[in-house]
């Protein structure tokens, strides 16, 4: 497996779905290759920090005229 | 009638969202069912802020994403009847309203948000002049810059692109449930995705790498 090799197998090998012989020559080529390693850690920090941020807190005017909303549709559906 | 309060036991009964763990959500969504507006309510609670950065992540537009995430709260209820549990409630949820967003981006940006195949060629993906970005790069950084951050770069990225990372890698759905929502095939979803995730990881490298001084 070479270096594009690696780029292209990357989702399935990040999402596990990469067939077992692939990832032991995968991961092979990383124990070699530092650029290959950095991306592929990279990438996965990359996936983690979007993860991990927390979504904010709804505008208050936002929420209220959601809700305001919703309860039109309750009282709309129990008519 | 099913009561929900029978199946939870809670300290503080007109505080739900709090005491009712997730793996509660069932019983909510089966209360809401049964017509126990509060319940559903408290779902709307609950998943509010995270369907408000999916509609504003896919749209990139206030309005959009404000009147998107209103009517897929508004749909769900509308079509509760219909939902057979054969996903998580928040999953069919995101799929509602990540239909609703993309209508809007579609229409706001008409052209620009493609249903085409990807065209696999021999396009050179792996990244040049990479940079060590140390351990825990993102902890140079405060939340609220953080955020910013990471809206500034999701911004950058096309919509297609765009679309699919925030579903498939913030969202979790899975690849199928991703090429249903968004219309297109599993292997464009997985193509969209691997170049999603590249431009991303070249996009946060600028305020990563090593050296570099905030």
């Amino acid at each position: 497996m070479n270096c594009d090799d690696v780029v292209h197998e990357l989702s399935n090998f990040l999402d596990g779905e990469l067939e077992p012989s692939l990832t032991r020559e995968l991961e092979s080529h990383l124990k070699d290759c530092t650029d290959c390693k950095l991306v592929v850690d990279q990438t996965k920090k990359t996936i983690q920090v979007f993860c991990d941020c927390e979504p904010v807190e709804l505008p208050g005017e936002v929420r209220a005229r959601l809700h305001d909303a919703l309860r039109r549709k309750f009282k709309e559906a129990a008519h | 009638m099913f009561s929900l309060r029978n199946h939870l036991s809670t300290p503080n009964p007109h505080r739900l969202a709090s005491a009712v763990a997730r793996e509660d959500e069932h019983l909510l969504v089966a209360a809401a069912k049964s017509g126990d507006v509060a319940a559903f309510e408290e779902l709307v609670s609950r998943y509010e802020r995270k369907i408000f950065r999916l509609t504003m992540n896919i749209t990139r537009n206030r309005e959009d994403a404000e009147d998107a995430m209103q009517d897929a709260f508004l749909k769900s209820y509308s079509h509760l009847k219909t939902f057979q549990g054969e996903s998580r409630f928040y999953t069919w949820l995101v799929r509602i309203a990540a239909n609703e967003a993309l209508m809007r981006l579609r229409k706001r940006r008409p052209g620009q948000f493609s249903l085409d195949e990807p065209i696999e060629g021999d396009e050179d993906l792996m990244p040049r002049e990479l940079q060590d970005w140390g351990p825990g790069p993102e902890q140079r950084f405060a939340q609220t810059e953080m955020r910013e951050i990471l809206s500034s770069v999701i911004d950058e990225l096309e919509p297609d692109y765009r679309t699919v990372f925030v579903l498939r890698d913030i969202e979790e759905l899975s690849t199928e449930e991703t090429a249903d929502a968004v219309g297109i095939s599993v292997p464009a979803v997985k193509s969209r995705l691997l170049r999603a995730r590249l431009k991303l990881r070249q996009k946060l490298d600028r305020y990563f790498h090593q050296g570099r001084t905030n």
